[in-house]
């Protein structure tokens, strides 16, 4: 009977994430959970040492190598190399990688190669991050990936052992929540904006045990940096993943990567990508609708992602309700704020641009669109981190670096950096902080430290103003 | 894993929403490469000031709470970073469960891997057991994983819902890895089907 109705449930309209979950259950026998065939599993320093202990003290192997890629990014300096890592115990980190990697035989891009950087920005950089496939690491904003129309997830260390061990996860089937974002963001609004507009709205919990898919003319407008800047961030929506059906965007994108399929096979392989978008008439479990035009560039102002106002107004009034006020209250407490303050009369100490939600080429290249002919403001220190080697070096090669060093910007080596700062790319305690980066969390960029995220033209604008400036008035030179 | 099966413990409150991983477990603690010691750094710096010193306001340094092993909080507890040292510092600090109306998907992925047991329940119990863990010197919740109950002597009682086979692992102790290795005939045939990409194989 269960096969009968499996059946006949593949020939249902089915949404992009069913297609992919579908293709890649293995078994789902009775009072187990689905289990789910990994085709991708990006590794990192920080999440990984104990999964490699697991599988030694099991006397176990990894099962696909060729289906594991290495990186480190999460504690490395972003001072000029070769330098010395400093710290001790983040050094020992990195050097439990490259023994794990070697012991294992999975393929590590070093802090030496010309492919490291955030793992988020080179999975889908090198070609390694495709459609239609499932991907796991062990960091939240994995997500990203789904930008790829892959289906891609965070998981834990014991799950990456998992991984390592098996190349399958069990996992219960999440639901699904369509996105459409109809028209067209106006000048000066990204898709970061858009991503903050979807967790304002919804809030930080709003897609808790859903996959997301986006769709809608402003989604397909973006392009892959944006449409993986939108993913990124669905995370901080509670979402288990997001995804974007891949398009000829996509494709352009992929076509000639080091590690996508090679010309021989490259017609048949976009022709089944292709098929992999949802079918006409595919039910989701929840959707909704956003309008594009409706967008501001935002800034949040609180201690987590959902507290996001438009630039243009002010601090909101604290809530009526007794147990919301005290949230508010702590949280405009930690930050040093008012209620009802303006939010351009809010002024920064720092500025960060990269982590994997802005570090890509196009990120850089708005910012330095905005920096360009100006200074950063007396008392700002601001500092751009590109994602990758390959983005730092596509962005010198156009001039990006000068641009951002005569303004009086940093342009530092790669890695996750002061996003959650386990380098020694930190805020001081009160210091305050524009950041192009995912997450306002308390003392998430330093203990004590003030976390605004915004978009990276708006956080080259605060650099320059000294506080935070409606983008869309902005005089470009 | 150390299973679960059922747990009397003394309830912890720290009712608020949204309390994420960084919190949890501050990044400076992430580096270290065993799984072991992180209850030392459990809310870091919610327990301790800057140069080091206890917060004697913050609820785990408090003398009533010595011993608590079940933690009550708000809605979306442990939202954020995947970083299962949060779990791994939560079980070494002595807890065993932690009830909320509601958890990050990833984090109780990872509680269910160490055997720390999420409850979740509605927002009002949730509120009604961190006002009694605050006022009641000693409070205590029964928690039982066979019968899926949590409880105190005070007249409360309430059911929880968790996926069969999650609970399974835990009421065993089960490793995921051994029993997922119990599909291999499966696995081997999916990867027969399935080859790794050319481009990858250089």
């Amino acid at each position: 009977m269960a096969v009968v109705i499996d059946k006949l449930m593949r020939h249902m309209p089915r949404t992009l994430f069913e297609k992919i979950w579908d293709d890649h259950v293995i078994t789902s026998g009775a009072g187990r959970l689905p289990l789910l065939y990994v085709d991708l599993h990006l590794v990192h320093e920080v999440t990984s040492p104990q999964a490699f202990d697991g599988l030694r003290a099991a006397g176990r192997r990894v099962r696909q190598p060729l289906r594991t890629i290495a990186t480190v990014d999460h504690n490395v300096p972003t001072d000029p190399r070769p330098a010395p890592i400093r710290d001790p115990i983040a050094k020992r980190q990195i050097e439990a990688l490259e023994a794990n990697c070697r012991e294992f035989g999975v393929r590590l891009f070093d802090m030496e190669s010309s492919a490291q950087g955030i793992v988020h920005v080179i999975g889908p950089e090198l070609g390694l991050t495709q459609p239609g496939m499932t991907i796991v690491c062990g960091d939240s904003h994995t997500s990203t990936h789904g930008a790829f129309g892959a289906l891609a997830f965070g998981i834990g260390t014991s799950e990456v052992e998992q991984v390592l061990a098996t190349q399958c996860l069990p996992q219960r089937k999440p639901r699904t929540m369509l996105i459409r974002v109809n028209g067209e963001l106006g000048p000066g609004v990204s898709a970061k904006d858009l991503a903050l507009g979807v967790i304002g709205q919804i809030g930080t919990a709003g897609a808790a045990g859903f996959v997301i898919e986006y769709a809608g003319a402003a989604v397909r407008a973006l392009s892959m940096e944006s449409r993986m800047t939108l993913c990124n961030m669905s995370i901080e929506a509670g979402a288990r993943a997001a995804m974007i059906a891949a398009d000829e965007t996509t494709f352009a994108y992929m076509k000639g990567r080091r590690f996508s399929p090679g010309a021989e096979e490259w017609e048949q392989m976009v022709a089944r990508w292709r098929e992999l978008a949802a079918d006409p008439g595919a039910i989701y479990d929840r959707s909704m609708e956003i309008h594009a035009s409706e967008l501001a560039p935002f800034v949040t102002w609180g201690t987590n992602p959902g507290m996001v106002v438009p630039v243009g107004s002010r601090i909101p009034d604290l809530p009526p309700s007794a147990a919301d006020r005290r949230t508010a209250e702590r949280m405009l407490e930690y930050m040093g704020l008012e209620a009802g303050t303006p939010i351009e009369q809010i002024r920064v100490d720092r500025v960060f641009i990269g982590s994997c939600t802005n570090s890509r080429l196009e990120d850089l290249r708005a910012a330095a669109r905005v920096a360009k002919g100006y200074r950063v403001a007396s008392g700002v220190r601001a500092m751009v981190v590109p994602g990758s080697q390959q983005v730092k070096h596509a962005a010198e090669k156009e001039g990006l670096d000068r641009i951002f060093r005569d303004a009086g910007f940093e342009w530092r080596e790669p890695g996750c950096s002061m996003c959650l700062g386990m380098n020694p790319d930190i805020l001081l305690p009160g210091e305050r902080c524009a950041s192009t980066s995912n997450r306002n969390f308390e003392g998430r960029q330093g203990r004590g430290g003030r976390t605004h995220l915004v978009s990276p033209m708006m956080a080259a604008a605060a650099a320059i103003a000294g506080h935070f400036t409606d983008i869309r008035d902005w005089r470009f030179q | 894993m150390q299973p679960f099966r059922k747990h009397q413990g003394t309830v912890a409150p720290l009712y608020r929403a949204d309390i994420d991983t960084d919190q949890i477990i501050p990044k400076q603690f992430l580096k270290r490469i065993e799984k072991t010691g992180f209850g030392e750094f459990l809310f870091n710096d919610w327990r301790r000031s800057v140069a080091g010193a206890s917060e004697p306001s913050f609820v785990l340094n408090q003398p009533a709470f010595a011993g608590t092993s079940i933690l009550v909080a708000g809605r979306n507890f442990g939202c954020g970073s995947s970083r299962e040292h949060a779990v791994w510092a939560l079980a070494d600090f002595g807890f065993r469960a932690v009830v909320a109306p509601s958890f990050a998907d990833i984090f109780a992925t990872n509680c269910a891997k160490n055997g720390l047991l999420t409850v979740a329940v509605s927002e009002a119990e949730a509120s009604q057991i961190a006002r009694k863990a605050s006022e009641i010197p000693g409070y205590q919740l029964t928690i039982d994983l066979e019968t899926l109950t949590v409880e105190d002597d005070l007249g409360f009682s309430s059911r929880f819902t968790i996926d069969e086979f999650t609970r399974h692992c835990l009421l065993e102790g089960l490793d995921d890895i051994a029993l997922t290795l119990e599909h291999e005939a499966d696995i081997a045939a999916y990867e027969a089907k399935h080859p790794v990409p050319a481009a990858w194989q250089v």
